[in-house]
């Protein structure tokens, strides 16, 4: 802060001490803003900070509330009282049912529907990875309603397994898209040696291509899972019995039943619910060396 | 596969002359449609079953009277242009489009994209420390379940929550924000748990503009806001129109947040399209009006969707 008492920011200033250093040349890099910048980064991380941070006390406070208050003394009771088979592990059981299924099936598509699409010229292939494109934007709540229709005429309702399905229809499309990237990346000169030794399509997908696929299959898979296992929208609409619901529907039905009471246990819950997630986002970004943005697959 | 299996072994001579003959990139042993139908098969069934499927009856069965129960849900019956009509008569229809538009513009274009673009324009070159910790906590919000945000940002602005602590000491009085501002509350919590999106987006954009134009700018003595207008947003504009095209269509869709927050109330005065969706279809039971209103979703999203397209094509014209 000292540095902007000393250091006033004026257009010559700016352009007067603009070559002092080499990021200077970058606009806000300046001795005198550079004191300022911080102050807006620190400020605007704790202001996203402080929304979760009720989450992480109450969890552990024996007296929570719903105000992020560090905690007196803790306790690890919230935790017991949600460590249930009701509560708690029946619907992780399902949660890891649906969406590693649909992981597994989604990895499984995207690689077999990427592979001739990366290598084969094919005629509808522009068109084809065009509407794929289109299904990754398509807002799915939009469809959530003749979905149900159709759940509801085909006997599907309340299916874990049609859900599973549906879920990995609906990353399929970023799947593919991704997965397809990934193919690309991998250089046709060593199929090519194969086949010219007589290996099969399948021989080379299966032998050569998967292991070097591993970080895609990684990524897709991965990405799967966060994105379903934080999917409340679907199986709230597609399942109908409480034995069946993953943890996404569970923990907001405990909401709904002691959320305005039991604020510990609710904490203790998000946070159960919340560790896996974030232990897969981190091994995601782990796999794509540490930067993690959609960059690469918007590009196209 | 079989139809790999059943070619008969190539003698050298074929071996060497096939590929040249099928052109680049082409397979030996496996001849026509059976090399992609096969693979392409489970991922097709998928998409056609559960995408192309729904939205072809979406479509169908917004004009008509589908229902869940009674004596429509026996027999549905083409009603035309009904669904619409009604539509366009009820006023929580109109609420709810406007509702879901101020959302949009509040939470993914203004919010998500100013705050997005700020903060990857000030982490920029900032210390590896710097940007690891403030991109820990963004993305962490983006990371967490949707309902786990729903319940984070409930008790933050709840009477009892941390928002009404903060602003005690301001002599603010404390009051119920999900209910006296409940469409400001929902949009405060999509930008806590969108921007990280968008911060990455632009944050790729931003690594890939050269530095030396940066440079050559300040050069001729552009002060760090005209750089930042005339020179860095004009390159990374495809950036912009991609991420907003994204959160656009991330943002009219937003359910759960909402629907956990405030549960679409008091009232409907934080009824988006998809809460009303929900209602009217799902709750009320009548498929046939809630797949007009996810037309009418698709149709914000469309409509907005073409301005970034057009904002691309007259950028790329100068």
């Amino acid at each position: 802060m000292s540095a902007v008492s000393q250091a006033p920011p004026s257009a010559t200033g700016r352009r007067a001490g603009g070559r002092r250093t080499g990021s200077a040349i970058t606009a806000p890099g300046r001795l005198a803003s550079a004191g300022l910048v911080y102050l807006v980064l620190g400020v605007l991380a704790l202001l996203f900070l402080v929304p979760s941070l009720w989450m992480v006390f109450a969890a552990f406070d024996t007296e929570p509330s719903l105000r992020a208050t560090p905690p007196t003394s803790l306790t690890l009771a919230h935790f017991e009282a949600v460590l249930t088979p009701d509560i708690f592990y029946r619907p992780m059981w399902n949660g890891i049912l649906i969406c590693g299924g649909a992981a597994v099936v989604t990895v499984l598509a995207s690689v077999l529907a990427a592979y001739p699409l990366s290598r084969y010229t094919l005629r509808f292939k522009r068109p084809f990875m065009y509407t794929v494109l289109f299904a990754t934007g398509l807002p799915i709540t939009a469809i959530m309603v003749p979905v149900y229709g159709m759940f509801v005429q085909a006997n599907l309702l309340n299916s874990r397994a049609a859900t599973m399905l549906f879920l990995a229809a609906s990353t399929l499309p970023f799947g593919i898209w991704l997965m397809k990237n990934f193919i690309d990346g991998i250089p046709i000169t060593l199929e090519e040696a194969a086949w010219v030794d007589g290996a099969s399509a399948w021989q080379s997908l299966r032998l050569l291509v998967a292991p070097l696929l591993a970080p895609g299959i990684a990524v897709v898979g991965i990405f799967t899972l966060v994105m379903t296992w934080g999917n409340f929208f679907v199986p709230f609409i597609l399942l109908t019995s409480p034995d069946k619901m993953p943890a996404a529907v569970r923990i907001f039905t405990f909401f709904g039943q002691y959320g305005s009471v039991r604020y510990g246990e609710l904490a203790a819950y998000s946070l159960l619910y919340t560790l896996p997630v974030v232990a897969l986002y981190i091994a995601v970004s782990r796999a794509l060396g540490g930067k993690f943005s959609f960059g690469g697959a918007m590009k196209g | 596969m079989s139809a790999t299996t059943a070619t008969p072994p190539l003698t050298p001579d074929q071996r060497r002359r096939r590929p040249v003959r099928a052109g680049g990139g082409t397979r030996p042993g496996q001849r026509g449609a059976a090399r992609w139908i096969i693979p392409l098969g489970p991922a097709l069934f998928l998409l056609l079953a559960f995408f192309a499927g729904p939205i072809l009856w979406t479509v169908w069965a917004s004009f008509t009277n589908a229902a869940l129960t009674g004596a429509q849900a026996a027999q549905t019956e083409f009603i035309g242009l009904a669904n619409f009509e009604r539509l366009l008569a009820d006023p929580r229809f109109a609420s709810a489009t406007i509702l879901t538009i101020v959302f949009l513009l509040g939470s993914g274009v203004v919010g998500q994209t100013v705050l997005g673009l700020t903060l990857a324009l000030l982490l920029q070159n900032r210390h590896a420390l710097v940007r690891g910790a403030v991109g820990v906590i963004v993305v962490g919000a983006w990371v967490v379940p949707e309902v786990v945000a729903g319940f984070v940002w409930y008790a933050f602005l709840e009477r009892e929550g941390s928002l009404n602590a903060v602003l005690g000491f301001g002599g603010v009085e404390s009051q119920n924000w999900l209910f006296t501002a409940p469409m400001l509350a929902v949009i405060l919590a999509n930008v806590w748990k969108g921007t990280a999106f968008s911060m990455m987006t632009y944050a790729a954009g931003l690594s890939e503009v050269p530095s030396d134009l940066k440079e050559a700018a300040r050069v001729d003595g552009a002060s760090g806001f005209q750089v930042l207008f005339h020179v860095v947003l004009p390159l990374i504009r495809r950036t912009i129109a991609t991420t907003l095209l994204l959160v656009t269509l991330q943002t009219v869709q937003v359910f759960t947040l909402i629907y956990v927050m405030t549960s679409g109330g008091p009232g409907s005065r934080s009824t988006t399209l998809p809460l009303l969706m929900y209602e009217q279809a799902l709750q009320l039971g009548d498929l046939g009006y809630g797949t007009a209103i996810a037309l009418a979703l698709l149709l914000v999203a469309g409509l907005f969707s073409l301005v970034y397209v057009r904002m691309l094509g007259t950028e790329a014209k100068r």
